[in-house]
């Protein structure tokens, strides 16, 4: 491997003329990149993570909340994002698989996994408005915000009681002094959220979103190097460094998923 | 290629053979991390029934993450082979910034909500 030779002595190395770092201009402004968009995302997560033990009692399961599959009735915990998951790091074996090809100046190699990365890629993004749709859509049923704020869901079919975020339910005489200042919502957005606090939708919304985001771009500029492979731009400039550039954002992004996925869905 | 863009001093080739040897370590790494995200789903799924304390499953989760995360950057995204100041580089702000940062935010975000217990 060129520029990876560990026998250059350091004198040599941070004496000028070479990159003392072993990688190119534009591999390395990517990494920069990469760490202050990761910085970023820390942040996000952070954040996430002091409201939600700043509300611990009142933050909804998330297993409880993204329960849909398409074409399949009833509640499906978990298997969906499962699925999202396994399409991104699909998507990221392709990648990494293009970027080898690249290695072996095997031109078709990288035309046929980039392709498969892409279309893995906007698969993902497909999936994520499905996911959206209906988080904003919301249950049938809906829940009700009671007058100080709380959310409150019906605790059986037939609707004679309401459960509370602690536990508790509410029935006969204090359902029907409850029910007087209640509002009836459904689904989630900026404001409100049926399931739980209206936070818990805001960093849903958020996070997603930037991530999705970032799905999108690289969906782009995976497309854009694409088009350039198929062009021969690569060939001719002697190297597919290009593909590897990509090919760690793309990597980024499916890095951020594994964190995502975590901390909002499984914990 | 003009004189200022010297990206193919630096670029990396390989042969047919380092080839079939990368590939072989890609697919394993594949499988790796499919099947720590199965372990997650499961354990997401069922660990009420397995009789496991939350804390405990919570904690798995995160080291399982990190795991996850470890290979991820060190061979789909190459850090491993790059040269230690480099590695030094990516990986400084995140030992100096996040973890700090993630320690103080969620012990003061704990205290908050132990305090509006008694107001």
């Amino acid at each position: 491997m060129a520029g990876h030779s560990p026998s250059i002595d350091r004198k040599t190395l941070w004496g000028g003329g070479t990159s003392p770092l072993g990688v190119s201009y534009g591999k390395m402004m990517m990494w920069f990149f990469l760490v202050s968009d990761a910085l970023t995302f820390s942040g996000f997560l952070v954040a996430y993570g002091f409201m939600r033990h700043r509300f611990e009692e009142a933050w909804p399961v998330a297993e409880e909340v993204f329960t849909h599959f398409p074409f399949l009735h009833g509640d499906h915990p978990l298997l969906y994002v499962a699925l999202m998951t396994f399409i991104l790091i699909m998507s990221s074996v392709t990648m990494v698989l293009a970027v080898e090809s690249g290695h072996r100046m095997n031109r078709k190699g990288v035309i046929l996994w980039m392709a498969l990365t892409i279309v893995g890629g906007l698969i993902f993004l497909g999936s994520q408005a499905w996911e959206w749709y209906h988080f904003i859509h919301g249950t049938e049923a809906g829940a009700y915000q009671l007058a100080d704020g709380t959310i409150a869901q019906w605790a059986n079919e037939a609707m004679t009681a309401l459960k509370l975020p602690n536990g508790t339910e509410l029935m006969g005489a204090d359902l029907a002094a409850a029910m007087e200042t209640a509002t009836h919502i459904q689904g989630a957005n900026l404001t409100v959220n049926e399931y739980g606090v209206p936070l818990f939708a805001d960093f849903f919304f958020f996070i997603t979103g930037f991530h999705g985001t970032h799905v999108f771009s690289g969906v782009l500029i995976n497309f854009i190097v694409f088009v350039n492979v198929l062009k021969g731009t690569y060939e001719k400039r002697g190297h597919y460094e290009m593909v590897e550039k990509v090919g760690l954002y793309w990597h980024f992004v499916d890095l951020v998923w594994v964190f995502v996925f975590t901390f909002f869905y499984l914990i | 290629m003009s004189d200022f863009d010297r990206t193919a001093e630096y670029v990396q080739h390989h042969t047919e053979e380092e080839g079939k040897k990368q590939r072989k370590t890609i697919w394993v790494v594949f499988w790796l991390l499919l099947g720590i995200t199965g372990l997650e789903v499961t354990l997401g799924l069922y660990w009420k029934d397995f009789g496991i304390a939350w804390s405990f499953v919570k904690w798995t989760f995160i080291l399982l993450t990190l795991i996850k995360a470890y290979y991820i950057v060190a061979y789909y995204m190459h850090l491993k082979h790059e040269f230690k100041s480099f590695i030094y580089m990516a990986l400084a702000p995140y030992i100096v910034l996040a973890i700090y940062l993630v320690i103080m935010v969620l012990i003061e975000a704990i205290y908050i909500n132990e305090v509006d217990k008694f107001l």
